[in-house]
């Protein structure tokens, strides 16, 4: 479960002052699918970015699988991002040195598995984005959205409980957007924990459930009169 | 991890190979700069009978003049006279014992057509070449009663018997040295110790004696000293060999070999004890000033390094340091461009520790690669120093790079980008992940 409880987020400069997250507070039980919407600078990223431990909060209360981040020192941190976090970015981020059967390794090596268990996992995650042929290829030999489904290898092959995803369509044209729905769909459905960033009012559909953030708070109301005011305005 | 690590290393090195070798020429440059002087250094400074430093002695007694001494502010003088060196040589008092000076012989070789040449020679005594553990190639030095006998003995170093006789054992064939003939009782093999420990007032890094005779034959012969001969009391008009023989002038190198300290004790003692038995007779007007000092600190007394050396090599050091300074800047850029990398695989649960290790590894890489190039930088280098000073025959001798300086200059360029990247890999560890992954 990842629980929030009156998180504010301040960046801090010598001269100004922004509140990304003001008293934010959301529960997410395991299994579900939850996307979170809102408009530009409304604080969905930062959000994000506080739920993967990318990022301190300012205040608040934070705990994942019933563990209080705020005590975790530089090394669990790390630790719980590689057991138990799955990222999928916009861009998808994938290091354009590597090969594909690199690039799913490389949470696998921090995890310190042997040699045939990453083997094992990176062609099983690998299989089941249906790129199995495309081991040896480097990113830039693929397409955007077979990029994006060996992000989602590279994600799932830790075994994560949570999955967060930054606009993970953004990048791709409405087809590749389905099919990675589709996908993300599956794999919540096989009981991963998806919370997924979306301004595209017909993903955040896909999900079971939307949280709707305005102003750096998740915003009252039903998210779909925010979805439908989204969309009218 | 490691193989890991050093696979992203050179990942990295292929991805930005400009930065890389910007890098790695910076590091091989400061190296080249730094190891040329220290090898220099190095060659100058060494002790080359370091394994027998508590064993050999030089000696030194203050036979000076009451009003004036040899070196500010009580120096002793740097060799003995004849008087002193025949008399402690005939004292014996040491477990083996040489005095030795510098001359020059004209050899004439067998032959019709052969021209004679001079050599640099050095008349010594026989315990000269076990003192010294001088090896030998064919047979031997002379024996302690070929300088009693005055026999007319020859030792050769291997580059004359190659000369004379084609690189054969010589041993027993007799040579025409200043219309004398000699007997040849030894070849010494490859003997070029640097610096010239036991001679270092005559310029301890030139080439070596390339004959060796008996110091009693030579004083008999009357053969001049070609080494430097300092007096401070004028010698009689008149006088000639026997009136320099009997001067206070020195110019012989004396060494003792003792083989503990309470030998050195005993043997200082004897010094002490002659030093005050020739006051009487009205010798050694000066304070009881006599000394026995081992190979390290004979050197270090007569400074073999100069401090102009040590200068040069400070201005080295300094030139590596802004080598680093630079490096530590194309680091920072490196660091820069790879923020986006190292966010990713902080996100994707790369500890700062684990990150701290990869750039380490790579920052080592960098570094054993500048260190491989400075040692051809050095190599070059040295050539320049030959070049410079091709006049000075001994320059050859210094400007050798043993494995020791390989080594050292590996270490150095290893140690030196580790110390360049310590700041950029700390940034780069306390990357907040989200700043960079956030602009994607």
């Amino acid at each position: 479960m990842l629980k929030m409880k009156n998180v504010s987020k301040v960046y801090r400069t010598d001269t100004v002052e922004t509140h990304a997250l003001r008293e934010f507070s959301l529960t997410v039980d395991e299994g579900e699918f939850v996307s979170v919407t809102g408009p530009s600078g409304s604080g969905k990223t930062t959000f994000l970015n506080i739920a993967g431990l990318l990022e301190d909060l300012t205040s608040g209360a934070y705990e994942l699988d019933g563990r209080d981040i705020s005590k975790l020192n530089d090394k669990e941190r790390s630790n719980v991002r590689n057991e138990k976090i799955g990222f999928i970015f916009q861009s998808f981020n994938l290091i354009p040195e590597l090969n594909i059967f690199d690039n799913v390794d490389v949470p696998l090596r921090y995890r310190g598995f042997k040699a045939d268990e990453r083997k094992r996992r990176i062609e099983q995650s690998i299989e089941m984005v249906g790129l199995g042929s495309r081991l040896s290829h480097l990113p830039a030999q693929l397409s955007g959205g077979q990029q994006q489904r060996v992000a989602i290898a590279r994600a799932l092959a830790g075994e994560p409980r949570f999955l967060l995803a930054d606009e993970p369509t953004g990048n791709l044209d409405t087809n590749m957007a389905d099919s990675v729905l589709d996908l993300l769909s599956e794999i919540n459905e096989a009981g991963t924990t998806i919370i997924m960033v979306t301004h595209e009012l017909g993903l955040a559909d896909r999900a079971k459930r939307n949280i709707f953030v305005r102003d750096g708070q998740v915003s009252d109301g039903a998210p779909e009169l925010h979805l439908a005011s989204m969309a009218a305005g | 991890m490691f193989r890991y690590y050093l696979k992203l290393g050179t990942l990295s090195i292929r991805a930005n190979p400009i930065l890389s070798a910007l890098m790695v020429a910076a590091i091989a440059i400061g190296i080249g700069a730094c190891m040329t002087i220290m090898t220099v250094r190095h060659v100058m400074s060494g002790n080359p009978i370091e394994h027998k430093n508590d064993q050999l002695y030089h000696v030194q007694v203050d036979n000076w003049n009451p009003d004036d001494p040899y070196e500010d502010p009580d120096g002793a003088p740097v060799q003995v006279t004849y008087l002193d060196a025949k008399a402690l040589f005939d004292a014996g008092r040491a477990f083996r014992q040489t005095t030795s000076f510098k001359t020059s012989r004209v050899i004439q070789p067998e032959g019709a057509d052969a021209r004679p040449f001079q050599e640099e020679s050095r008349a010594t005594t026989a315990d000269f070449f076990t003192m010294f553990d001088v090896p030998f190639l064919y047979g031997s030095g002379w024996d302690r009663s070929a300088d009693e006998t005055l026999e007319q003995v020859i030792v050769l170093s291997r580059e004359l018997n190659e000369k004379l006789f084609g690189g054969e054992n010589s041993v027993g064939r007799t040579l025409m040295i200043n219309d004398e003939t000699f007997r040849v009782t030894g070849v010494v093999d490859t003997w070029n110790p640097v610096p010239k420990y036991y001679d270092v007032n005559n310029n301890p890094f030139e080439d070596p004696a390339q004959l060796f005779l008996p110091f009693s034959v030579a004083i008999a012969g009357n053969y001049d000293n070609s080494g430097n001969t300092s007096c401070w009391k004028p010698i009689p008009d008149g006088t000639g060999r026997e009136g320099f023989l009997a001067s206070e002038c020195i110019w012989i190198q004396m060494w003792v070999e003792l083989q503990n300290e309470s030998a050195k004790q005993d043997y200082m003692t004897f010094l002490n004890a002659y030093v005050e038995e020739q006051k009487l007779i009205g010798r050694f007007p000066r304070p009881l000033n006599n000394h026995l000092r081992n190979p390290d600190e004979w050197m270090r007394y007569n400074e073999v390094v100069d401090d102009d050396v040590d200068v040069l090599l400070g201005l080295a050091v300094l030139f590596l340091v802004v080598c680093l300074l630079n490096t530590i800047g194309l680091l920072l850029a490196k660091a820069m461009r790879s923020a986006k990398n190292t966010s990713l695989r902080r996100a994707l649960g790369a500890s700062k520790a684990e990150l701290f290790k990869q750039h380490v590894i790579e920052a080592g890489m960098i570094g054993v690669a500048g260190g491989l190039f400075g040692i051809v930088m050095t190599w070059f280098g040295l050539r320049g120093i030959e070049n410079l000073y091709a006049d000075y025959d001994f320059i050859q001798h210094l400007v050798r790079m043993d494995w020791s300086m390989v080594m050292l200059a590996v270490a150095l360029a290893v140690v030196s980008a580790l110390g360049a990247a310590l700041y950029p890999t700390w940034r780069t560890c306390n990357i907040t992940p989200a700043s960079y992954l956030r602009l994607q």
